[in-house]
């Protein structure tokens, strides 16, 4: 079809206008890191006057900044690594087979996503206060604890997002691998698995970030030792001085790992994520 | 149904390959394999999900204060009182409760609006290649890619009053108020907190929607093309009726997470929210961990899940219907 110039120039300024929407806060989360602090206590400067790489050093002492990242990362690798490979098993079965219950099972993994977290967060909250009376079983500001109810949100997406992508995954594969002498679990993880395996990571990946921004069951069931970054960034602001320059700096160090991941592995991500909802 | 593979009826005809006999014989010796694999999952889902749910529910009926919540077994029973007294709307909390509600819908129904139509513009531009198409692509992912709460925050400081962007765009540079306003606390935290969402929520409706558009078929737009049709009425005839159950679904998800957002207000206000952008589940959240009355917070969850599935419900006839009528 051929374009009409109106409708160039309008996707020239439009696209223009969002893509400045879309990295205007890049640019000052990137600018202000490199900012010494006395630029950012009085007015805002699109440039730093010198640029300093002290925000990057002092952001580790101000706040325990690396014991949360540690935090951060143990509980969402656990939590993605769990979430996925039970999901595999499931959305095999999902995929692959017909059974009484497949149609109840799948609607109810994904109703449970759409549930309000904060539903799950006041009974989860008393379930590990009073285990932890009755039984002496501590989950209430551990990180096990924190990686169950991570669990929460990671599994059903995972289960949703591999179902997906084992769909896509054609069936002659199976029965070839069937006519090789395997049975369902060989084929399965000896040709359906690493055909499916870009998507797998995707999922692995998606998994991750939701579990490394997550604040709701964060912010409630963690203690000073347990604290994840997502909560733990708000210690930046003291009574007398906000760090804005050292928090700009940490925020960018934790997002440049996710956002390299996301748009490394982007054409996988975004085939799943929109496969769950387009399809 | 929202699934993602519409599937035969669990009761007919089983068909896990191309090949009939081998699917049914596979489905009578194996049919304990899909529930063994399904085991646990389905486990997983009892223990986080369900059982949770019940005893939310369960809690709700209880007067579960400070003093009963760490030992929850001796809490006495409420009956309805917690339903009762959350939906007192000339009380004070009742009053606050009906307040955030409110304010939840009008900031759902604005940020779904916004967001889809700078989704449906920017999937528009974009559908035909173009040079840079796929930089603009990958640039609009950014919002979306970024942790929440290091791109909410950086949105908290260009906020801020006196040391912010914004203000300093608008006073400084461009001088359109002489006056610094306030974008954190008052009536402009409201606004303030509808562009951070939408910054943050119109890539996957952009995602959504590119991915939908690419598989209308290209005859359609030269059928409409020779028909006379320009760009504006191919949209409206050709792209948004291929869209429709794209769209559906894509509403829907849409709206449930914007009216159950938490991360953004939380991060955006540090902890205490405004009241004119007390979203729900930040003020059952405030409310259930200020008072420590887990009864009360747990009644309003459970009347907001209700509310969600009645809409969710209530949609999905509306949607089908007319799907029956098309």
């Amino acid at each position: 079809m051929r374009e009409p110039t109106w409708f160039v120039w309008s996707r020239r300024i439009g696209l223009t206008l969002l893509c400045a929407f879309a990295l205007l806060p890049v640019w000052v989360m990137v600018t202000t890191s490199l900012k010494p602090l006395g630029d950012v206590q009085g007015e805002f400067r699109w440039f730093p006057s010198t640029v300093s790489l002290d925000a990057f050093v002092e952001m580790w002492r101000t706040i325990p900044l690396g014991r949360y990242f540690v935090n951060s990362l143990v509980v969402s690798v656990i939590a993605s690594v769990a979430s996925v490979a039970l999901a595999l098993l499931a959305a095999y079965a999902v995929s692959r087979y017909r059974f009484t219950g497949r149609q109840l099972f799948s609607v109810t993994v994904l109703s449970t996503q759409m549930f309000p977290g904060i539903l799950f967060l006041l009974p989860l909250f008393v379930i590990f206060v009073n285990l932890g009376r009755t039984l002496g079983i501590d989950l209430y500001g551990s990180r096990p604890g924190l990686i169950i109810t991570y669990l929460t949100f990671t599994l059903p997406f995972a289960v949703w997002m591999l179902v997906g992508y084992l769909d896509s995954v054609p069936r002659e594969l199976d029965e070839a691998a069937a006519v090789d002498g395997n049975g369902p679990m060989g084929a399965f993880f000896r040709v359906v698995v690493p055909a499916a395996m870009p998507g797998i990571i995707a999922v692995l990946i998606y998994a991750f970030m939701t579990a490394w921004g997550e604040v709701l069951f964060a912010s409630v069931l963690t203690d000073e030792s347990t604290r994840t970054l997502a909560v733990g960034l708000q210690g930046y602001a003291t009574q007398n001085n906000v760090y804005w320059n050292q928090i700009m700096a940490a925020s960018l160090t934790v997002s440049v790992p996710v956002v390299v991941g996301f748009l490394l592995l982007q054409r996988y991500l975004v085939a799943g994520l929109t496969a769950g909802s387009v399809k | 149904m929202i699934t993602a593979n519409p599937a035969p009826e669990a009761g007919t005809e089983a068909r896990t390959g191309s090949s009939p006999v081998r699917a049914v014989t596979r489905r009578k010796k194996r049919q304990w394999l899909p529930y063994l694999l399904l085991l646990p999952v389905v486990v997983a889902e009892l223990l986080i999900h369900i059982i949770p749910m019940l005893i939310g529910v369960g809690m709700s009926f209880l007067e579960l204060t400070q003093f009963y919540i760490r030992n929850w077994t001796a809490a006495p029973a409420a009956g309805v009182g917690n339903y009762r007294f959350v939906l007192q709307f000339d009380e004070a909390s009742g009053k606050a409760l009906l307040h955030s509600f409110w304010t939840t819908v009008q900031f759902t129904v604005i940020v779904l609006a916004l967001s889809w139509l700078l989704a449906m513009a920017a999937a528009i531009w974009t559908q035909h290649a173009f040079r840079g198409r796929g930089l603009v692509r990958t640039v609009f992912l950014v919002p979306y890619a970024l942790p929440v709460f290091a791109s909410v925050i950086t949105w908290s400081f260009m906020l801020q009053r006196d040391n912010g962007m914004v203000n300093h765009v608008l006073v400084d540079q461009l001088g359109v108020t002489d006056e610094r306003p306030f974008w954190l606390i008052g009536d402009n935290s409201f606004w303030a907190l509808i562009v951070v969402e939408v910054w943050r929520l119109w890539p996957f409706a952009f995602l959504a929607l590119t991915a939908g558009m690419s598989s209308i078929p290209a005859e359609q737009y030269e059928a409409a093309a020779i028909d006379g049709a320009g760009v504006l009425r191919s949209v409206r005839w050709v792209t948004l009726p291929n869209l429709r159950s794209v769209n559906q679904v894509l509403l829907l998800v849409l709206f449930l997470w914007t009216f159950n957002e938490f991360t953004v207000p939380y991060t955006f206000f540090g902890k205490s929210a405004p009241e004119q952008a007390d979203l729900i589940s930040m003020h059952i959240y405030q409310n259930s961990f200020v008072t420590w009355n887990f009864g009360t917070g747990s009644a309003m969850s459970v009347l907001l899940l209700l509310f969600l599935l009645a809409v969710t419900a209530v949609y999905l006839l509306l949607t089908r219907k007319k799907d029956v009528d098309a």
